[in-house]
C-alpha cells in the first residue's frame, strides 16, 4: 500500500510540476483576492473576526481551483482505467490524491499567508504564527479529504467544472466557520491569544468524520 | 480450461443497448477476433472483459472468476491496449512504465527491457506529448505487457504503427506471444488469419460466431454493409 501511494503521489507531483495547472493559479487567485479586499474594505488593516474571515474564505475559494483539477489528467488521459486494471487497494488513490491536494494547499499558504499579512493584517503575525499554522493544517486536512471526495464524484460528469464547486462549498462551510473562529483570537489586534480549543476539536472531528465517509465511499465512486 | 466464458452477456448505456445475448467460450492460449462497424459494441465488450464496465445481464467468467464479483482476482492477469494509450502525456515513457510497474509489483528492470524491445529506449526520457502517435502506441504496447498478463485485450493494436513497428511488436502481442488474445479489428483478411474464433457484432448482438477456418473474408465484410 505504501509503495502504491508513493508511486501515485510521485506521479501527481511530477504532473503538477510540469503543467503548473493548479498551484500557481490557486496562489495568484489568493493574492489577487487580498488586493481586492485591501481596496474594497477601504481600511488600512483588518484584525480579529474580519481578518480570520477574509483569510479563510479566500483560501477556500482558492482551493476550489485545485479541487477542480485534481482528477482531470486521470479522466482525460486514461489514468483511471490504468489504475483500475492494477491489482492494488483502491484506497491508495484516495490517499495519494488527498496528500497531493494537501501539498498544493501548503504551497498556496506559503504564498498567501505572507501576502495576507503584508496587504491586510493589522497585528504582526510573528507571535500568532505557530497557532495559525496548527489551525490551517487542520483546515487543510479537511479540504484535502472533502476535495478528493468531491473531485472524484464530479470528474466523470459532463458538468464537472460546475458540480465540483457546487458540491464542495457547502461541505467546506463548517471548515470556514471552525477555521475562522479558531484563528480569530490569534489575529486580534489588542489581545492576541491562543486558538479557541473547542473550534480546533470541532475541526479535527469534522476531518475525522469525512475521512471515514470518504474512505467508505471512494471504492464505490471509482466503480462503473 | 476456458479463458473466457460468456453466457447471454448484456450491457447498456441508459436506454441504449450496447451488447446483448453474447454467448461464447474461448480456451486459454487461443485468439478471438471481434469485427463490427463503429458503435457495434467491440470496445464495450473489451471494457467488460477488462473489468472496467459491469455487465448488466448474463454471466461473464474470466479464467473461471465471475465478473464483477471476483474481478479483483483477474485484474493483474489482464493487459488492455485501448484506443487511448492510458498514459500520462506530461510524463516520459520511462516514468509512465515505472508507475505501471510499481502498481503491478513488477521489478523496474522490466521497464528497461521493454523499452528496448519496443525500440523506445532512445526517446524514453522525453515527455509523451512530444512523441509521435506511433511512438506513443509502442509505449502503450509496452505498458500492456509489462506485468506479463495472460489475457490480452487489444483494440485495433496496429493503429498508428508503421510496418516495421508491427513486426517489432509481434513478439509481444502477436501470435508468437502465446497468450490468450481478444482483438478488435476492421481488417478482415489479417484478422481472419490470426483468429481461432471470430465474433461479428452488429448493433451489439452477435451476427457471426464461429471458428476462423469455417468463415470467409466475404462473410466478415458483409457485417459492414
Amino acid at each position: 500500500m505504501r509503495r502504491t501511494v508513493g508511486a501515485l503521489l510521485r506521479k501527481e507531483l511530477l504532473v503538477e510540476l510540469r503543467t503548473l495547472e493548479s498551484v500557481p493559479g490557486m496562489s495568484l487567485f489568493a493574492v489577487t483576492t487580498f488586493v481586492v479586499f485591501h481596496f474594497a474594505l477601504n481600511r488600512d488593516s483588518v484584525s480579529g473576526d474580519l481578518a480570520a474571515g477574509v483569510l479563510w474564505v479566500t483560501l477556500l475559494f482558492a482551493s476550489i481551483l485545485g479541487v477542480n483539477r485534481l482528477f482531470v489528467a486521470d479522466a482525460d488521459q486514461g489514468g483511471f482505467d490504468s489504475f483500475l486494471l492494477a491489482p492494488v487497494d483502491r484506497s491508495a488513490l484516495l490517499i495519494a490524491k488527498a496528500l497531493a491536494l494537501l501539498a498544493y494547499l501548503l504551497v498556496l499558504e506559503l504564498v498567501a499567508v505572507p501576502a495576507f499579512a503584508l496587504l491586510l493584517l493589522g497585528p504582526s503575525l510573528g507571535q500568532a504564527l505557530p497557532g495559525l499554522l496548527a489551525v490551517l493544517l487542520l483546515g487543510d486536512l479537511g479540504v484535502a479529504i472533502i476535495g478528493t471526495l468531491v473531485a472524484a464524484l464530479a470528474v466523470r460528469t459532463r458538468a464537472r467544472d460546475l458540480l465540483g464547486p457546487l458540491l464542495a462549498l457547502p461541505l467546506f462551510v463548517p471548515i470556514v466557520i471552525g477555521g475562522a473562529r479558531a484563528s480569530s483570537p490569534l489575529l486580534a489586534l489588542d489581545h492576541p491569544g491562543d486558538p479557541a480549543a473547542r473550534w480546533l476539536i470541532t475541526l479535527a472531528l469534522y476531518d475525522l468524520l469525512f475521512g471515514l465517509i470518504t474512505y467508505g465511499l471512494f471504492d464505490f465512486l471509482l466503480e462503473d | 480450461m476456458n479463458a473466457l466464458q460468456l453466457e447471454g452477456l448484456a450491457r447498456h448505456y441508459g436506454e441504449r443497448e450496447a451488447l446483448a445475448d453474447v454467448s461464447l467460450s474461448l480456451p486459454e492460449g487461443q485468439t478471438m477476433v471481434v469485427f463490427g462497424s463503429n458503435g457495434a459494441g467491440k470496445t464495450t465488450l473489451l471494457r467488460v472483459l477488462a473489468t472496467l464496465l459491469r455487465p448488466h445481464g448474463g454471466s461473464v467468467r474470466v479464467f473461471g472468476s465471475r465478473l464483477p464479483e471476483e474481478a479483483w482476482a483477474v485484474r493483474g492477469r489482464i493487459g488492455l491496449l485501448a484506443h487511448e494509450p492510458l498514459l500520462y502525456r506530461e510524463l516520459t515513457a520511462r516514468e509512465n512504465l515505472r508507475l505501471h510497474a510499481r502498481l503491478h509489483g513488477v521489478g523496474l528492470a522490466r521497464v528497461d527491457e521493454l523499452l528496448e524491445l519496443v525500440r523506445m529506449d532512445g526517446r524514453s526520457r522525453e515527455p509523451l506529448r512530444t512523441l509521435s502517435r506511433g511512438m506513443v502506441q509502442r509505449v502503450a504496447v509496452a505498458r500492456t505487457v509489462l506485468h506479463d498478463p495472460q489475457l490480452l485485450l487489444l483494440d485495433e493494436p496496429h493503429a498508428h504503427l508503421d510496418p516495421a513497428a508491427v513486426e517489432t511488436l509481434d513478439a509481444l502481442i502477436g501470435a508468437p506471444c502465446g497468450r490468450t488474445r481478444v482483438i478488435c479489428s476492421h481488417d478482415a483478411g489479417a484478422g481472419l488469419a490470426e483468429a481461432d474464433l471470430v465474433l461479428g457484432l452488429r448493433a451489439g448482438r452477435p451476427a457471426l460466431l464461429g471458428a476462423a477456418g469455417e468463415l470467409s473474408v466475404a462473410q466478415i465484410t458483409g457485417l459492414y454493409r
